[in-house]
This record gives structure tokens, C-alpha cells and sequence, in this order.
């Protein structure tokens, strides 16, 4: 925390009345943020909230219509993302920055690579000075690993060194924790605290409460293009800044009435097992129920789901529909059996960006839209476009709009109509809130509650506990490829269920 | 990839994950990035034994000669086009431009009766100035690389018959020019220049693409172009110069293939491109850029140069040489398809 010596000078970074238009809308109008020294100041805000358009700014990526920025009190023009870097202004992106195909130490002095003379270059030199940042920075990466060798963890790395290597005095991080395992995200934390010095300060955008109170000592709020407060984190709650950022309190925590399922199961799973992962995996879902899937990263969720619609290979297993035993060996005779998959990765495998919403709706259901002619009808296409539309309430100016220009919710919610669309009954949500902001995932929330209570049997595999505490009727816990643990929802508690996905894990692959 | 795996399991991760890599780590990369060259040159090894074993006429020193004269013009083609597919493009300008290339030579040589000396440079810079076109179409315009470089394909196969007047131009004015590619450089055998040039070429390529600022942003922007313009790289300025080198190799091309024939023809051209890109493709460069190798390039030039020459010693009619040529690129590059799936 900042103590009143170093409040008084002027702040490290030092932002006010920032405007930038684009034509149809105002990303930023009059925005101000002051980044003190030494300190982490997480940036939230929804998405659209003009985050990202602000970090552009400071990139130079785009040039502001108003404003000033100053760095300890002197005012700058930054003119280009090379210039900001030479500036000290360093920005991790939350879509790396990175050319897989060249080396750690190439990527990190990309532009900047030393020549032996004339055109030719000098690699070792190249090296060794890459591996004294990584001595200096206490990073083990190898200079001449080629980057596409690396996890995304250590990719973050080394964007991080790359950042640094440029004398950063303010490192701006998008969400660097977006694919991050827990003791990834240790790594991560570390790295921020040896970074953070009186000259130095970061900048940390996330929509991880949870890890906003671990990291940050301020943390300023967006909204609509405004800035909205600025909160000193050990003063307040999480569900202040919440309320900052949505424009109204939100009732959290809440958790579903006591299971209300009874009868036979919709879908049974019995002893489902991969070559890799899964042994023998065995739950079964009922109508009008959630059933939450809890468990760390790699524990093999999504696994069970893929394996269940036929897009991955089982070993062996059982699935059984109302109690009649099904084969299904790829996701369309999934889809055929009424079983909807939505994949966590929503723009690759959920949505056709560059179609439109109403043929994003009916693509699963599209032969019924064939007459019998061969001819695709138009008209009723739109019909059923807009009926989801408005059922779900998609916010889209028209069924015809392409799908990329719609928010991560909205954008979700085309997914969730498609399955509808179809006529599932049973749906897999697979982080079905991930990249969506925070007002958006309170409606998914009650759209997922809205579904299972008009008799849907929902799977749902989320990594946030809250998430899948507040909504799942019942919950299965995983831990590498083994099902550990299925809780009524007032049984489970964060504490149990992390119990239970750390249960059959050989010694700590997590850092709990 | 788990993302676990890169995080030691000790209780305090910190510790671990932050100690200093240690020395003499293993490092395989090469050995795993050359995979598909070693693959490539041992179906090299296993098409020439073969031919060898079939014919007694294959494995001779003259043969080899001509195997290697054969694969010079589309091998040179294929050095300058390989840098242009690293960055994740694509030059199909290159057949009928050097043709264009030729006809020129003809017209600096002969119609403007310019010394040898002069009027070969003067190709070369004409190719280049063919490639620099096309990379000011393509990164300064924004058009796509296919259709930039179909329309320069386009362009380049009617100007050479318009500049020509339709017909071949012969180098009367200077007989030495057909010695560029055909002159005999070793006693006893017919060891051309041209072959000789192919050689000096392959090394420059080489060097330029593994050691040289130019080959650092070949492979950065293929990589990923946007992460490269981040960096502060000037991408379309090297992606000029890149398709500018793509075609100084095509001038060099032209006057050699001219050379060859002591005539320029106007005709023809269509279709090497694709040979070239053939020969680029089966030496395990990515089409979708940031991977590649010059060594490659010339190993893919020499398996076709071998199959064709090969296949026509031991008598297969000529038609089903395309064919097996065909063959070759779908097993290479799914052998390559493989390869990276698995890794």
C-alpha cells in the first residue's frame, strides 16, 4: 500500500480526459487514471466498458481524440506501439504477441536483434543477452527453445520478459490470468511483486474478483466509456466494485432450492473411460437438474463432455438415453439424439463468426428448414431466428447481424438457441460464462435456471467454484480423469469440493 | 499439452518455477525441425537407389549432370519463391515472369544491342522490379498474395508476346550469352555453369534466410504478422523486399532458361510456378508460413528433377510423369500433416 510521501509527487502514469470516437460509437469520453508508483491498479470494467480501448491508446496502437497522458508529470505523445515500449510502457496483450515459430530469445528482441554486421546477425549474442533478463528477471526459459514448444504459462513468460526487457515502468497486463492454472497464476503473482518498485507500476485488468483482492492495491472502474470510481482494494468488497462496474448491486451468492429432481435419469454415464484420461466415469443427469462438473484444469471435464457426443474415442462405457443404451460416434448423432454440446471455446468451435444470428440458430436444425425441393426457406429461418431472439433476449440490432459483431454473452446466447433450436434435451455448458462479462453472466445464469426448470437435463463444467456452487442442483467433482465426488448442492462448500479435486492427484500438480 | 506440466510440483512452486534453467539442458529442436528435410532427403536417397537399380544408364555421372541442369532454372525459382511462402504468402508470377525476364535479355541484348554484362544485370533488375511490384501490391495495396501475383502471372505471359511480337528473340548480337547456363566449367565431364550459378545461388539463399536480418522477419512475419508490426518490425517494408528478392531470383531465372535455349521464347512459363512451389512444398515448407528451409526447397527441386528424369531413363511414358509427380507432393505433404499433428 502507498504510503503519503510518495502520494504527494506526481503519480507514475497519469491519464486525463481521454476521448476517443470511433464513427457509431464513443469508446472513451473523458476517462482519467492515475497509476501511483510502486503499485498494481486493477482496471475493471464490463466488456465494452473501453478497457482495451484505453490500453490501445497507451500502446499507440490508436491515437486519442482528447486528452493528455503523463509520465511522472511529463506530458507525452506516444506515436506508435514501438515508441510506447521505448517510453516504458509495456503491454501484455491478452491475445499473445508471439511468433511461434522463432525462439524465446528472437521473440523477446523482435526488431531489436543484434547484427554482427551489415545484414547478418548475431545470434549468440542474441542469447546471452536474453538469458541475463532471465537470470536478472529468476525466469527458466530457454533463449533457443522455439516458442511453440512452450505452454501457454511459459509463453506468458515470455511476453512478460519481453515487456521488461524494455525497461518497463508501467506494464499493462489484459487479463493475464485467462488461461492460467492456480499455481500458473502463483508464478504470475510473483513475477508482478518482483516487478513492482518505486519506479515501476502495473496496470491489471481482469474480471477475476477473487484475484483482484490478492494482487492489487487500488482498483479503478469503467463503465460505458466513463470512468465510474477508483476504490482502494483492503477498503472494499467485491461486490461494491460489482455494483461500479454493472450500475447496480447484484444479489449474489445465491444458491439453488434443494434439488427438486426426481424419477429416471435423462442421461447415464457408466464407467466411461479414454485412453488417456477418463476411467471410469459414472453419473447420471436428470431432467429439470443442473449437475455442476468441478475440478481443476486438465482433470478431464471436458474430456467426459467430448466423450459423451462422440468427438473424442472411448475405451469403454455406457451411455443410456431413458434408460436405453446409445451409440453415438460423433456430435451430430448426438445432436440426433438430442444431446447438445457447448464448447468452452466458443469462437473455434461454437459460433460461425462471419454468418449471421439466425443462421448461427438454425444451423443444427438446418434440414428442417428444407423444403422439399431442396430450397433452404428463408422466411421461416427468420421466424425462428427471431422467436430465440427474443426468448433469450440476444441483443442484436437484427437476426441478420454476423455474429462477430455481437458481445461474449450475446454471442452465447446464439450458441445456447442453436441447441434449443434443435430441440435438446439434455445441453453440456462448458464454461459457459468464460470472456463474459459480469451483467451478462447474471442473465446466463438465469437462462441456464430457466432451462433446466423447463425440464432440460444441463450439464455444467465451469472452473470458478462460485459459479458452479451458485447454480448446480448436484455437483461432480473430478481429479485426473476420475470422478471423485458427486455433492447435493448444500453439502458442497468451496473448501470440500477443492478437497475433492485434489483427491486421486499425485503429489501437487496444484499449488493448494 | 497440459499446462501443468510446466509447473514443478513442488509445494512451493515459486521456487522452482523460477530457479535458473540449467545448463546444458537437452535441446533437440534442431534435430526435430529438420525432421522433415531428413525425411525429404532420405525419399531422395530411396527414389535415386531405386532408379539406379533399374537402369544401369541413372546412376552416371553424366546423368546426375543433367538431373542437376534440369532442376536448375525451377530450383533458382524455388530459392526466391521460398522466402515469399514463409511469409505466408504466395508468388505465381514467377513462371511467366521469367519469361518476361527472357524476352527481355532479348530486347537489352539484341534490340538495344547493350554489352552482355549490362544487359544481364538489367534482367535481373527487371525481375526485381517485377517482385517489387508485386509487393506493393500486396502490402502496401493489401491484396491478397494469390490474386496480386495471379494478375502479375497474367500480365507478365501477355507482355512477353506483345514485347516480342510473338516470336523467339535470338542473342545474334552476343554468342556469348548462351554460355551463361551451358558452358563447360570441369574438364572431362559436362559440368555446366548454370549449375554452378544453382550452387553459388542455394548458398546465398541459405545464408540470407538463416543468418541474415532478412530471413529473421521472413520467419517473424510468417510466424504472425500482426505480433511482428507490434514489435515495431516495418512489415511492409521487409514484405516488399521479400517479394523484391523473389524476383531478382526470377530475373536470374530467366536469363539462365534463355541462356539455356540460346533464345528467348515468349511462350510458356505456365505452370513452373507451380513446379516451384511443388519443389518448395515437398521440402517441408508450410504454405501457412513461419516454417521452411532453403536446404529443403533444393531437396523438393531435386526429387522432382530425379522423378522425371528417372521415370522417362526407365522408359514410363511421358504422361504418367505428371503423375507420379502429383503423388509425391500429396505423400509429402501429408507425411509433413502427420508429423505436426503428432508433435
Amino acid at each position: 500500500m502507498m504510503d503519503d510521501a510518495t502520494v504527494t509527487t506526481a503519480p507514475l502514469l497519469d491519464v486525463k480526459g481521454v476521448s476517443k470516437g470511433f464513427p457509431g460509437v464513443q469508446a472513451l469520453d473523458d476517462v482519467r487514471l492515475d497509476l501511483r508508483h510502486g503499485e498494481v491498479l486493477a482496471l475493471v470494467g464490463e466488456n465494452g466498458a473501453g478497457k482495451s480501448t484505453l490500453m490501445k491508446l497507451l500502446a499507440g496502437i490508436y491515437t486519442p481524440d482528447a486528452g493528455t497522458f503523463r509520465l511522472n508529470g511529463r506530458e507525452l505523445t506516444i506515436e506508435g506501439p514501438r515508441h510506447a515500449q521505448e517510453l516504458g510502457i509495456s503491454i501484455i496483450h491478452q491475445e499473445f504477441n508471439l511468433m511461434p515459430d522463432l525462439t524465446v530469445a528472437q521473440n523477446i528482441f523482435i526488431g531489436r536483434e543484434h547484427r554482427a554486421g551489415g545484414l547478418f546477425l548475431d545470434e549468440r549474442a542474441l542469447n546471452r543477452r536474453a538469458q541475463d533478463l532471465f537470470d536478472r528477471l529468476g525466469l527458466a526459459l530457454d533463449p533457443a527453445e522455439p516458442v511453440e514448444r512452450l505452454t501457454v504459462a511459459r509463453q506468458q513468460m515470455v511476453e512478460i520478459a519481453k515487456a521488461l526487457s524494455f525497461d518497463a515502468k508501467v506494464l499493462i497486463m489484459d487479463e493475464p490470468t485467462a488461461a492460467l492454472n492456480d499455481a500458473e497464476v502463483d508464478v504470475l503473482f510473483e513475477l508482478i511483486q518482483r516487478f513492482r518498485t518505486p519506479e515501476t507500476g502495473v496496470i491489471y485488468i481482469s474480471h477475476r474478483m477473487e484475484e483482484l483482492a490478492r494482487i492489487s492495491d487500488r482498483i479503478s472502474v469503467l463503465r460505458d466509456g466513463r470512468y465510474i470510481g477508483t476504490r482502494v482494494t483492503a477498503e472494499t468488497e467485491p461486490k461494491e466494485i460489482i455494483s461500479l462496474m454493472v450500475g447496480r448491486e447484484i444479489v449474489g451468492e445465491q444458491r439453488p432450492p434443494a434439488a427438486t429432481t426426481t424419477g429416471d435419469p435423462v442421461l447415464s454415464v457408466s464407467g466411461l473411460s479414454t485412453k488417456h484420461l477418463l476411467r471410469d466415469v459414472s453419473f447420471d443427469v436428470h431432467a429439470g437438474e443442473i449437475l455442476g462438473f468441478a475440478g481443476l484444469m486438465g482433470a478431464g471435464r471436458t474430456e467426459v463432455a467430448r466423450a459423451i457426443v462422440g468427438a473424442d474415442r472411448t475405451e469403454a462405457g455406457e451411455i443410456r438415453l431413458h434408460g436405453r443404451p446409445v451409440k453415438i460416434a460423433n456430435p451430430a448423432e448426438a445432436a440426433r439424439h438430442g444431446i447438445g454440446y457447448l464448447s468452452e471455446d466458443r469462437k473455434q468451435l461454437g459460433v460461425l463468426l462471419e454468418r449471421s444470428v439466425r443462421e448461427n440458430i438454425v444451423l443444427a436444425s438446418l434440414r428442417d428448414y428444407v423444403s422439399g425441393l431442396g430450397f433452404v426457406s428463408g422466411s421461416r429461418i427468420e421466424a425462428t431466428g427471431r422467436e430465440y431472439v427474443d426468448k433469450l433476449r440476444i441483443k442484436t440490432p437484427s437476426t441478420a447481424q454476423l455474429v462477430k459483431n455481437l458481445s461474449g454473452g450475446n454471442q452465447q446466447k446464439v450458441v445456447i438457441a442453436k441447441w434449443l433450436a434443435k430441440d435438446c434435451e439434455v445441453l453440456i455448458f462448458d464454461e459457459p460464462t468464460r470472456g463474459i462479462d459480469v451483467g451478462a453472466k447474471e442473465e446466463i445464469y438465469a437462462l441456464l435456471r430457466q432451462l433446466a426448470d423447463q425440464g432440460k437435463a444441463i450439464i455444467m463444467i465451469s472452473s470458478e467454484l462460485p459459479e458452479v456452487l451458485r447454480l448446480s442442483d448436484r455437483i461432480a467433482v473430478m481429479a485426473e480423469g476420475r470422478l471423485t465426488a458427486v455433492l447435493d448442492n448444500a453439502e458442497a462448500t468451496q473448501e470440500n469440493l477443492m478437497d475433492y479435486a485434489t483427491r486421486f492427484t499425485s503429489e501437487g500438480t496444484i499449488a493448494r | 499439452m497440459s499446462p501443468t506440466t510446466t509447473q514443478p510440483s513442488a509445494p512451493t512452486p515459486s521456487t522452482t518455477a523460477f530457479a535458473a534453467v540449467e545448463a546444458g539442458a537437452p535441446r533437440f529442436a534442431w534435430l526435430r525441425g529438420s525432421l522433415q528435410q531428413l525425411l525429404a532427403f532420405a525419399s531422395l536417397i530411396v527414389i535415386v537407389a531405386v532408379f539406379s537399380f533399374a537402369s544401369p544408364h541413372f546412376f552416371t555421372a553424366n546423368n546426375l549432370v543433367s538431373i542437376l541442369t534440369a532442376a536448375t532454372v525451377t530450383g533458382i525459382l524455388a530459392l526466391g519463391t521460398t522466402f515469399v511462402i514463409i511469409t505466408g504468402g504466395i508468388d505465381l508470377s514467377i513462371g511467366t515472369g521469367m519469361v518476361l525476364c527472357g524476352v527481355m535479355a532479348g530486347v537489352f541484348l539484341t534490340y538495344l544491342g547493350w554489352p552482355l554484362w549490362a544487359g544481364v544485370a538489367a534482367t535481373i533488375l527487371f525481375g526485381g522490379l517485377i517482385g517489387l511490384i508485386n509487393g506493393v501490391n500486396v502490402s502496401v495495396l493489401g491484396i491478397p498474395p494469390f490474386i496480386a501475383t495471379l494478375g502479375m502471372m497474367l500480365i507478365a505471359a501477355g507482355l512477353s508476346l506483345v514485347i516480342s511480337g510473338t516470336k523467339p528473340i535470338y542473342f545474334n548480337e552476343t554468342p556469348e550469352f548462351q554460355s551463361i547456363m551451358n558452358l563447360s566449367i570441369v574438364p572431362g565431364i559436362r559440368f555446366p555453369l548454370g549449375v554452378a550459378i544453382f550452387i553459388v545461388m542455394i548458398v546465398i539463399a541459405a545464408v540470407l534466410l538463416s543468418k541474415t536480418i532478412v530471413g529473421r522477419y521472413t520467419f517473424s512475419i510468417g510466424s504472425n504478422e500482426a505480433a511482428t508490426a507490434l514489435s515495431g518490425v516495418n512489415v511492409r517494408r521487409w514484405k516488399i523486399i521479400v517479394y523484391t528478392l523473389a524476383g531478382l531470383f526470377v530475373g536470374l531465372a530467366g536469363v539462365l532458361s534463355a541462356s539455356r535455349l540460346s533464345s528467348a521464347q515468349p511462350t510458356g512459363g505456365m505452370g513452373l510456378e507451380l513446379e516451384a512451389i511443388a519443389a518448395v512444398v515437398i521440402g517441408g515448407t508450410s504454405l501457412q508460413g513461419g516454417k521452411g528451409s532453403i536446404i529443403g526447397t533444393v531437396i523438393g527441386a531435386l526429387i522432382m528433377a530425379v522423378l522425371t528424369n528417372g521415370l522417362r531413363i526407365i522408359s514410363v511414358p511421358q504422361e504418367w510423369q505428371s503423375v507420379a509427380v502429383g503423388i509425391v507432393i500429396l505423400v509429402a505433404v501429408y507425411l509433413d500433416m502427420l508429423r505436426r499433428r503428432r508433435s
